[in-house]
């Protein structure tokens, strides 16, 4: 069981932030995601994108933001525990919260932020009429172990970066990649298409465009694919293969959040914006583009300012009654949880003569 | 109101509605829908209008001009699903005036 004092449900940049903001009034927290990486949007679906409305940065690339998040909450040891949804949780005698994930994996807190943005990316799946029947017995989503496709013969769909990428990785690791889709232009990093152009042309990877699979085969396990081809001549064949793997990308779903007896407006949270972006369930609070109140904007910085109060309500259920006072970083000084401090330096003393 | 043009839009429930679009807000299709909460929020212009995530595809219905596909338009709907010859990505069209009685049909959510 993992204990943390502020349980924060999404790593996007509202919930790096609230790291710090907790940091400063010493409660330690812990995030869960569903990516692999922190970030959230931001490395998810845009890290190469500008943005501009992040206050003192004229320009910030998303990808750059997460890093310099993840260096301002440093000190504070966030835990992490990644490529895990937040499925469950149960409110204890105490009021304490106890969050399990999808893989059995069990967090408690007192307090629970969810800052989970749209909602946790699941992988969008192509339309193919059986692909039900075959998930997980041969068609895989998400490239979890690329071990488990050593010396298959492998077919992986899409046009992205990911597909791109995995059909480069597996061209080493399967006994025959064959990469579909429906159209020649990739779109991708340029070095990721020539790498895949040159594994073309060694014959290591097959490419298959435009086409795009329409059907899979097999009794138990995939056994092939019915790709149709769209050229001049419209035709369609089979390929004998052990894995199908579409990649088309993640779209944001809201997930089991939608069934913890949640207010839910707009799928989004509600919650008392004139407090602390409390839920209905006092003890869950719902931070950044995850919750609405009226006037509700889905701005960065709008998750920076909702995560600060409310982690005032939070040191105030963690430490009833406790005497506090806001203080300025320039003032304190930062003492992190790993012994290190940062402070201004002092100004210097000294009579001119 | 008169850089209003009417548009109409058919949501995902086969509902047509008639909307004004302001001209000079620099708003494009996807945010028009959004303004007029004709799809449920989070389920349209996911990536905020970056022609990343195909959720404000839609179907031109009427022979209105229309801007020339760009590249990452083009991308984008060549890995999205329920694309027809007609498809277009709500974000990459920026309202203008002579898009005056432009008809769309929002696609399905995917």
């Amino acid at each position: 069981m993992i204990k943390t004092d502020i349980l924060i449900i999404g790593a996007g940049p509202t919930g790096l932030f609230t790291v710090f903001e907790a940091g400063l009034l010493k409660l330690k927290c812990h995030l869960i995601d569903a990516l692999p990486q922190p970030g959230g949007q931001c490395s998810e679906i845009y890290p190469k994108k500008p943005i501009y409305d992040i206050p003192a940065y004229p320009e910030i690339l998303a990808g750059d933001l997460t890093d310099k998040l993840l260096e301002q909450c440093k000190q504070f040891e966030p835990g992490f525990t990644l490529g895990e949804r937040a499925e469950t949780i149960d409110k204890q005698e105490d009021g304490t919260f106890i969050v399990t994930t999808n893989k059995g994996t069990k967090h408690h807190a007192p307090v629970v932020a969810i800052a989970g943005g749209l909602g946790s990316f699941e992988p969008r799946k192509p339309l193919i009429h059986n692909i039900k029947d075959f998930e997980d017995k041969g068609v895989e989503y998400i490239i979890k172990d690329p071990e488990i496709y050593r010396n298959k013969k492998v077919v992986i769909a899409g046009g992205g970066d990911s597909a791109l990428d995995w059909s480069i990785f597996l061209s080493d690791v399967a006994s025959e990649v064959t990469l579909i889709h429906r159209r020649n232009e990739f779109r991708g990093h340029l070095d990721s298409v020539e790498k895949v152009q040159e594994l073309k042309n060694k014959g290591k990877i097959n490419l298959v465009t435009p086409a795009e699979v329409i059907g899979l085969l097999g009794d138990e396990k995939v056994s092939g694919v019915v790709v149709k081809q769209a050229a001049h001549i419209e035709k369609e064949f089979e390929i004998e293969c052990d894995h199908f793997i579409p990649l088309f990308g993640l779209s944001p779903k809201l997930g089991p959040i939608a069934n913890w007896g949640l207010e839910i407006e707009k799928n989004a949270i509600k919650v008392n914006n004139a407090l602390d972006y409390q839920t209905n369930i006092p003890g869950i609070f719902a931070i950044g583009d995850v919750n609405t109140y009226p006037g509700k904007l889905k701005l960065i910085l709008c998750g920076f300012h909702e995560a600060t109060l409310m982690c005032q309500a939070a040191y105030q259920i963690i430490n009833p009654g406790k005497r506090y006072v806001l203080k300025y970083t320039t003032v304190s000084g930062i003492d992190g949880f790993d012994g290190t401090r940062k402070e201004a330096p002092k100004a210097v003393v000294k009579s001119i003569e | 109101m008169e850089q209003d043009i009417n548009i109409k839009i058919t949501d995902r429930d086969g509902v047509t509605h008639n909307v004004l679009a302001p001209t000079d807000m620099a708003m494009n299709l996807m945010e028009v829908v959004r303004s007029y909460e004709l799809a449920p929020e989070g389920t349209i212009g996911v990536c905020g209008g970056m022609a990343m995530c195909a959720s404000c595809q839609c179907y031109v219905l009427s022979d209105t001009q229309l801007p020339e596909m760009q590249d990452d338009e083009e991308a984008m709907l060549s890995e999205a699903f329920y694309v027809k010859d007609n498809s277009r990505l709500g974000c990459q069209i920026q309202i203008t005036p002579d898009m005056e009685g432009l008809e769309v049909e929002l696609a399905p959510e995917s």
